[in-house]
């Protein structure tokens, strides 16, 4: 598999996928996933802190992938969505804990806590991180 | 434009699956054709510049700028490798005009090639997922057709576009293919047939997807004062335009738009000192039916909103008032990635040679070309034109 990478290239990305961490620029307010160092707004009179997102948002767009890439192939059929964060920066994301038909554009989600793919190969690596699921599930 | 740049030869391959022919019998093909259609010869050639997204992957050979220059013998010429995803070969041709335009060449050979069916078609498919976002979209099982999926379901959600009217593009687009010798499709198809097709990515569907092609194709650029010595029916480059925007769909604020659809096109009709009104045929980036739909409102050709009202009118079909993907499109020509833009820019030129047999457009004296890669990361428009100015 070309996908299947070293441990490295995993364990670099956990703590903005284990705990939807980004960046949020303080002179402008604009907030950043994945988390930036610069501001294109703001560029060098920005200034960046870190931000750790509530994990609360809504649906703005969605899909149920049917034909999956390789490593996805027995989740499907899927839900996958790019996520409005309330502080207003947005995630690719997985909706689960419903059925598709019941996603809609503009529905409530909360972040939640998942195995999202098997590296398979030799490495055997699981690979945890974000999803989302309907708010007041 | 600081020099003016014309071309003076072109030539491809049929698209689609040659089962016979690897990346280098491809590329020799499209090669050789447009170097005999221009009728010049191997040392006039001071450079070539060629377009491909993944050839390391989809055929396990890099370095393809050096295959080039070597299996059309012309060695020792300098040759370049672009790489822009599915506009990989108009930024080849974008790049081979800069090098004319600059002084420093005279005569520069442009290609792009793609050899997909050499691997199995979920590996195409992870392989595409590189031209997205790859640690942020496609490691959360987006594909492609996600990608162009979620572009559709929220134009349907703010302009109240209807699945039957994505659907016309891929109608319309095979019609065009019937006419096209070099399509990899000839078949017509109804808007039945797309609505019956399977369901790749809601609410795309099989036959609202580009299909994977083997193919490559291949022009020839000289300065404009010289390309009368060639030919008798050079074609202008008018404009040549490239923009950004960001690799990830999911960081814009609305993706009903590609603003560097509308950077790149607008800055091209500044160059060609045109508008829309002037463009009497468009070749768009329909590798999903929806992207046509958006490519013709950011093109400037429809109000935002009313793309698919403007297919189902039929005034993108032939004979309407501003044809669109004649060739039939990535939809029905085929997509061999790499290969793509330039195999629009030969569209263009067919036609304002007066070429293009049952889908040429009467009195195509100035058409348009829009490639995109990625989800619209990257964009590269070209206005072609019958006169020099």
């Amino acid at each position: 598999m070309p996908t299947e990478k070293s441990v490295a290239h995993h364990w670099r990305h956990f703590k903005e996928r284990y705990g939807l961490v980004g960046s949020r620029c303080e002179s402008c307010g604009s907030y950043f996933y994945p988390g930036s160092v610069i501001c294109p707004n703001c560029r060098r009179k920005g200034k960046i802190k870190e931000h750790i997102f509530t994990g609360k948002g809504k649906v703005y767009s969605f899909t149920t992938v049917r034909v999956a890439p390789e490593e996805f192939e027995h989740y499907a059929p899927y839900v996958v969505a790019i996520v409005e964060l309330e502080e207003g920066a947005r995630v690719v994301s997985q909706i689960v804990d419903c059925k598709p038909e019941d996603v809609k554009i503009g529905m409530p989600v909360e972040m939640c806590f998942r195995k999202i793919r098997e590296e398979g190969g030799k490495s055997g690596l699981v690979l945890y991180g974000f999803k989302f699921r309907p708010l007041n599930f | 434009m600081a020099r003016d740049v014309a071309i003076v030869g072109v030539g491809m391959t049929k698209f689609g699956e040659h089962w016979d022919k690897g990346l280098r019998e491809l590329i020799m093909e499209a090669g050789i054709k447009s170097v005999e259609d221009a009728g010049i010869s191997g040392k006039d050639i001071e450079l070539i510049i060629g377009g491909s997204m993944s050839s390391g992957i989809f055929a396990g050979q890099d370095h393809t700028g050096a295959l080039f220059t070597d299996y059309l013998g012309l060695n020792p010429i300098p040759s370049i490798r672009t790489e822009a995803a599915c506009a990989s070969s108009s930024v080849a041709l974008s790049t081979g005009i800069m090098a004319v335009q600059s002084g420093r060449y005279n005569c520069v050979v442009i290609g792009g090639v793609e050899k997909m069916t050499d691997v199995y078609s979920n590996m195409a498919t992870t392989t595409l997922a590189g031209a997205m976002d790859r640690d942020n979209e496609a490691n959360f099982g987006l594909t492609f057709p996600g990608v162009y999926a979620l572009m559709a379901k929220r134009h349907m959600h703010q302009y109240g576009t209807t699945r039957e009217q994505i659907a016309m593009v891929a109608v319309k687009n095979h019609e065009n293919a019937m006419h096209n010798p070099n399509a990899q499709f000839h078949r017509k198809i109804t808007v039945d047939d797309v609505l019956k097709s399977p369901l790749v990515s809601d609410p795309l569907r099989l036959l609202d997807c580009s299909p994977i092609a083997d193919g490559a194709s291949s022009l020839v650029i000289v300065p404009a004062e010289k390309a009368k010595q060639y030919t008798d029916t050079p074609i202008y480059i008018r404009a040549s335009s490239q923009a950004s925007d960001t690799l990830g769909l999911y960081r814009r604020p609305d993706i009903t738009t590609v603003n560097a659809n509308l950077v790149a096109s607008r800055n091209a009709y500044k160059q060609a000192g045109m508008t829309p009104k002037d463009i009497h045929f468009a070749e768009v980036h329909d590798c999903f039916t929806i992207n046509e739909i958006i490519a013709t409102e950011d093109l400037g050709f429809v109000k935002k909103g009313d793309g698919g009202r403007f297919v189902q009118s039929g005034e993108t079909q032939l004979g309407g008032k501003i044809p669109v993907n004649t060739s039939g499109g990535l939809k029905a020509k085929g997509h061999p990635v790499g290969a793509t833009g330039v195999a629009q820019v030969i569209e263009a030129v067919e036609q304002l040679r007066g070429n293009a047999g049952g889908r040429q457009v009467s009195g195509a004296e100035n058409g348009l070309t829009h490639n995109v890669g990625g989800s619209g990361s990257t964009v590269v428009v070209h206005i072609l034109s019958r006169n020099r100015k």
